[in-house]
């Protein structure tokens, strides 16, 4: 079984919006027609977007740090959206893992973003439909593309590679490795929806130096007087004798 | 959650329908049982048309609420696992009984399906009433099951919604039954007011238990949990939008603590105690029972506002600060 997914490393991220972007100008463009958007240039713009970009402060001011961390669908393995949608307009592919929407079918009740804890799922307020990622569906399998472009538009424009793509049930994908070798955790993991997009945590890099790394103890500058002098013209041995 | 009126017209006038026939049916079983004297076929008649028309309401009143109401017809697709499935097939079912029901008395077309070894001769009304019946409880058990099933809003998680979706519905429809009789055949009056006094109490005590319920409930999704951050102090500085999204639309009430510290004596008022004094000096000037089903309509109105702005979402966590 495959399950695509995205790991976001939150060590790296830089709170761009690239991603915000790009996905907003990969899924208007489609052929699923555009994400809507009202008063784009008015004082309260508002529109659907797939992706978002969150800001958050942890900790108080002074010792405080800002954490950038961007949200989107996170695909749960066990989707509480998916079972209490009447029409079965949200579905999750066998395939490959994918939740989605078909928006032909859906009916623009809103049930579905009630069960869903994450916020995920947003309404196209012009089409009347409801909207999520699609992980680049219409992207990912698509041939005609160079082999390297099959990825999400979110993950080809982060210019920092914070966001991995990839199969989460093959032990061996790089998004696999991420998780265990990174720390990879899911989101409310309380409910047990079992997401499967992960985020890899803020690390900081310390480096731990002891006192007897700063003075090597076998320093040559300073073995004189502690090994034995022979006397000129007698046999010497390395790290015996002190020439 | 934000309260929709599409909503908690629904939800009332679907309980009021649900229960006026309840309450109909209930007579006539006992009649049936000699218990109370069989009415004219008008009388169920016009009362199954009572019904219909509150549950009408309630179905036109659920068109509101789709984003895409010509669609409406997809939504008896997933029966299986959706209980708003459930109930867009158990609505129309009940709807057609309800009808039947109305039509078989009101023509007087009952042949006798089965004769009880009593004697009794069981019709074909009582057979579709029983039917009715049946579906009016799966109607209340899907309708609150729609709330109840959603894990994460664990104010609505409980077996008491459904109870109370149950309790307040019949409440609404017997006192209902209580107007219609003491116009139409007022020497049955008492029996339904009787009837509507148990059901109102016992609803005011399911509604107070999930109040009560509900205040000690703790938040099981935190800052911590939601953006995986193990810190005391966390702060949203952006959710990434500048001027709201359906996020912030949908799942915020937007009022005041005031007006919801406000509203809850209000609906209890308002559903259930004043209903029950009106009830009680109903037995005595039987237009007060009109002013009771108007005033406790109202109550139950507020009472289906505060259910839904009651209810925290964990996806709020993530849209607390707009920037």
């Amino acid at each position: 079984m495959t399950q695509l997914a995205l790991v976001i490393d939150l060590n790296v991220c830089v709170g761009c919006h690239a991603c915000v972007t790009s996905c907003k100008e990969w899924n208007t463009s489609g052929s699923a027609g555009p994400l809507c958007d009202e008063r784009p240039y008015e004082a309260d713009p508002t529109g659907t977007f797939f992706n978002r970009v969150q800001t958050f402060e942890i900790g108080q001011y002074p010792n405080s740090e800002t954490l950038h961390f961007p949200k989107s669908c996170l695909h749960c393995e066990d989707p509480p959206c998916v079972p209490v949608c009447p029409t079965g307009a949200s579905y999750k592919r066998k395939q490959d893992g994918i939740v989605l929407v078909d928006y032909d079918k859906c009916i623009g009740c809103k049930y579905c973003t009630w069960a869903c804890p994450y916020g995920a799922r947003e309404i196209d307020e012009k089409q009347k439909v409801m909207k999520k990622c699609t992980l680049c569906v219409d992207r990912i399998y698509d041939m005609s593309l160079p082999e390297n472009d099959r990825k999400p538009s979110c993950v080809k424009a982060c210019p920092t590679s914070a966001r991995l793509f990839g199969d989460i049930h093959d032990p061996e994908s790089v998004v696999s490795l991420a998780i265990r070798e990174e720390g990879g955790y899911a989101l409310m993991p309380e409910w047990g929806t079992q997401p499967a997009n992960h985020y890899l945590p803020r690390r900081k890099m310390k480096l731990k130096i002891h006192m007897d790394e700063l003075e090597r103890a076998d320093n040559p500058l300073k073995v004189d007087g502690h090994l034995p002098k022979p006397a000129k013209g007698e046999s010497s041995m390395d790290d015996v004798s002190a020439w | 959650m934000k309260p929709a009126f599409s909503v908690i017209f629904l939800t009332t006038l679907l309980g009021a329908g649900q229960g006026l026939f309840l309450a109909l049916f209930t007579h006539q079983t006992y009649a049936l049982f000699g218990l109370l004297t069989m009415q004219s076929a008008a009388y169920y008649g016009f009362g199954s048309a009572l019904a219909l028309l509150f549950l009408c309401g309630g179905l036109i009143a659920s068109f509101f609420h789709l984003g895409r109401p010509e669609r409406a017809w997809r939504s008896a697709a997933k029966w299986r696992t959706s209980w708003l499935s459930r109930e867009v097939i158990v609505l129309p079912a009940f709807m057609g009984v309800v009808f039947l029901y109305g039509m078989v008395h009101v023509f007087g077309y009952l042949p006798e399906i089965v004769t009880l070894p009593s004697g009794l001769i069981i019709d074909l009304s009582v057979v579709i009433g029983a039917l009715g019946t049946l579906l009016a409880f799966s109607l209340f058990v899907a309708t609150g099951m729609i709330y109840a099933c959603l894990r994460f809003l664990r104010e609505w998680n409980s077996p008491l919604t459904v109870i109370n979706y149950i309790l307040m519905g019949g409440s609404s429809g017997f006192i209902l039954a209580a107007f219609y009789s003491a116009t139409y055949a007022p020497t049955e009056t008492d029996f339904f007011v009787g009837w509507a006094i148990i059901i109102t109490l016992l609803a005011f005590v399911g509604r107070v238990a999930s109040l009560l319920r509900n205040a000690r409930l703790k938040p099981k999704s935190t800052m911590q949990t939601a953006i995986g951050v193990k810190h005391p102090y966390i702060t949203q500085r952006s959710m990434g939008a500048m001027g709201g999204t359906f996020n912030t639309r949908e799942f915020f009430h937007g009022k005041s603590v005031t007006f919801i510290r406000a509203i809850k004596p209000t609906f209890l008022i308002l559903a259930f105690v004043a209903p029950l004094a009106l009830l009680a000096m109903g037995l005595f000037s039987p237009a007060l029972l009109g002013v009771a089903f108007v005033l406790q309509y109202i109550g139950l109105m507020a009472e289906r506002w505060f259910f839904f702005a009651q209810a925290n979402h964990p996806q709020n966590l993530y849209y607390q600060t707009i920037g």
